[in-house]
């Protein structure tokens, strides 16, 4: 009805190839837009920003990450943890290293490091594929942490072991440390986070992301095609592993202020993958889903009770939630295995043809 | 046959000026063996493909039709023999060197990349031909949209030839088959090669799919004028098509030569009737 692309021409391929060809996508885009960068830090309160809000959002940077290289290259990973956290302990080193340099560099910077360390946790993948690759990335998880608590060159021969983040500045505003607010920080995150997905958006859908669908879906059609196996798979790797490194020197300089090699095992690496199958493999807006899923849902259900004002008590109220989650989380695989975004897909495919069923 | 001749005025022939004439050797296998451990696949086997022509390789099942094309791009590495391309002697060659150097190939069993849609399908077959580097990539906007564009123009013409367009947007997973091997060739095309092997292309599909896959396999040969090696099983359509047909049977090259001559063979017609022992 309202959701229509009728009267909508394309005269020209630019206008047919645009990310969101649809008018009603657009404007649905400048609305999530306006009310991530206005509504939200301006109505919501610092619990908000800090604990729902900027975790969402690095773990939705995390999860395109591992998206890039399961959901677009085939790759599947159990090392996402540990590549965020070489993204963390090399942006902390950088930040000891170089003080002077502002630190939104230092952050993109570090990326680099992970995706180094990927690329080269990736090679097994050109010998190894599915299951046996994703043995080879959990070693890389283990080494990974390993490396963290042995090498106290990395945490700055600190005795707790933990990196803290220094307070830094950015055009006079604290944006790390505890004196940030959580409104810069989460301007910080948001702006961040909204420019690497439109990177990466504008990567898959040209000659490098096509061909890592094609390494993803028919590796040996695609060497007929002219891939090299060794070039796609390791890019996506590199990229993969940048976003992860990224999300990771985030999440401790945005988010949790200080961190240990816990910060990064393998239950992060889990947590990921869960939020890119369930959000939808191969899809950019499908990392979003998945991260509310698995981050924000919990919170909400937990914090129900005691807006209801129920007194069930914290125990309870977590168990309660674990149960809701998981449910869920097996209702959705049921219902579409292709995860959120699929779902999302269907509504509007639907939604296009309403109140008819076909168009 | 008449190459060259284009009269809808599409160009997705070779660009490439090889010196080759029509008629000339394209491609010469020779003396190729391959060998799986015990397993003699292929045993000393040599004929040419002629630029422009239509070139069948028939035999029963087994008898390394199948080999023969991997070997000709690059997936197996023959033990003894060479393999000459444009007049040049190959070593062991990946498969996308062999792509590079002009060789396109569709399967016996479809392999498309059955998660996205036609036109990325047919889109992946230019992949040789973009280059745009990753910064360009990143931004998208400027010269990397200009190139996605310019190739995209290169893929509607093949939609348009191949009459697919009303299938473009669709996820290839969901086509039916003759459609399927359809997207296959067309994204074969899109590389526009020297040489054009076609793994059983008609195999699985009804009369009226194989009269339109006939008809586009002549299309492609007489107006594009590309080299096409095929395997068919349909005698009657490569007895049609080809303008010469080598024989396989058990790995060995039973007989070679226009398709008359091959027809009349006894060692054919043994090989596919049997012998009484």
């Amino acid at each position: 009805m309202f959701y229509r692309e009728a009267g909508q021409f394309k005269t020209n391929y630019k206008a047919d190839q645009a990310i969101f060809p649809i008018l009603q996508d657009r404007i649905g885009l400048g609305i999530i837009l306006l009310i991530a960068a206005i509504v939200l830090p301006l109505f919501g309160n610092d619990f908000f920003l800090n604990s729902i809000m900027i975790p969402f959002l690095i773990f939705s940077l995390a999860a395109i990450g591992l998206n890039i290289l399961t959901g677009y290259c085939g790759q599947l990973s159990l090392g996402t943890g540990a590549f965020m956290g070489v993204g963390a302990y090399s942006c902390y080193k950088l930040v000891t290293i170089f003080p002077d340099v502002n630190i939104l560099i230092h952050v993109l910077l570090s990326g680099f490091f992970a995706a180094a360390v990927g690329c080269v946790f990736g090679l097994p993948s050109l010998r190894i594929k599915g299951l046996y690759l994703a043995i080879t990335t959990l070693a890389a998880q283990f080494f990974l942490e390993w490396a963290f608590i042995r090498t106290a060159w990395l945490y700055n021969y600190n005795d707790s072991g933990a990196i803290e983040v220094p307070t830094k500045t950015f055009f006079g505003l604290a944006v790390t440390g505890a004196s940030a607010s959580p409104t810069t920080r989460y301007f910080v995150v948001l702006a961040i986070v909204v420019v690497l997905t439109w990177v990466a958006s504008n990567v898959i859908r040209g000659r490098i992301g096509r061909s890592w669908m094609m390494i993803r879906d028919m590796d040996i059609a695609a060497e007929l095609m002219g891939i090299k196996p060794f070039n796609a798979k390791l890019s996506a790797f590199a990229m993969s592993s940048y976003y992860c490194g990224v999300a990771g020197a985030l999440m401790v300089f945005m988010w949790l202020g200080a961190a240990e090699v816990e910060s990064f095992n393998i239950n992060v690496s889990f947590q990921i993958l869960f939020m890119v199958i369930i959000g939808g493999m191969g899809s950019l807006i499908g990392c979003f889903m998945g991260a509310a899923l698995i981050f924000i849902l919990p919170i909400t259900i937990r914090a129900a009770p005691e807006l209801f004002g129920l007194n069930i008590g914290a125990a309870t109220a977590e168990h309660i939630t674990q149960l809701i989650i998981g449910s869920l989380i097996i209702l959705f695989l049921i219902v579409e295995p292709h995860g959120l975004a699929r779902l999302w897909q269907i509504a509007k495919e639907k939604l296009r043809n309403w109140p008819f069923p076909y168009g | 046959m008449n190459a060259h001749t284009n009269p809808s005025g599409m160009n997705l022939s070779s660009s490439r000026d090889d010196g080759i004439a029509v008629g000339d050797e394209l491609l010469s296998v020779d003396n190729v063996t391959l060998r799986f451990g015990g397993v003699t696949a292929i045993e000393d086997i040599s004929f040419d493909i002629r630029k422009g022509e239509v070139r069948a390789i028939i035999g029963p099942n087994g008898a390394g039709k199948t080999s023969m094309l991997n070997v000709i791009n690059g997936f197996y590495h023959p033990q003894e023999g060479t393999i000459r391309f444009r007049g040049e002697t190959r070593t062991k060659m990946k498969p996308y060197e062999a792509a590079a150097s002009g060789i396109a190939r569709t399967f016996q069993n479809v392999a498309l990349f059955t998660g996205m849609s036609t036109l990325d399908n047919i889109m992946s077959g230019r992949s040789l031909k973009m280059n745009k580097n990753f910064i360009t990539q990143m931004f998208y906007y400027g010269p990397a949209r200009d190139e996605e564009i310019q190739h995209r123009r290169r893929v509607e013409e093949i939609i348009d030839f191949l009459e697919i367009a009303h299938i473009r947007r669709q996820p290839v997973g969901k086509l039916p088959y003759g459609l399927q091997k359809r997207v296959e060739l067309g994204r074969a095309l899109a590389l526009e090669p020297d040489l054009l092997l076609l793994d059983e292309p008609m195999a699985g599909m009804n009369l009226e799919e194989k009269e339109d896959m006939s008809r586009f396999i002549i299309d492609v040969n007489q107006q594009f004028g590309t080299t096409i090696a095929l395997i068919e099983h349909d005698m009657g359509v490569v007895m049609d098509l080809a303008d010469r047909v080598v024989v396989l049977d058990y790995g060995k090259k039973i007989a070679d030569g226009i398709p008359e001559d091959v027809q009349a063979s006894q060692e054919v017609i043994d090989a596919y009737l049997g012998v009484p022992h």
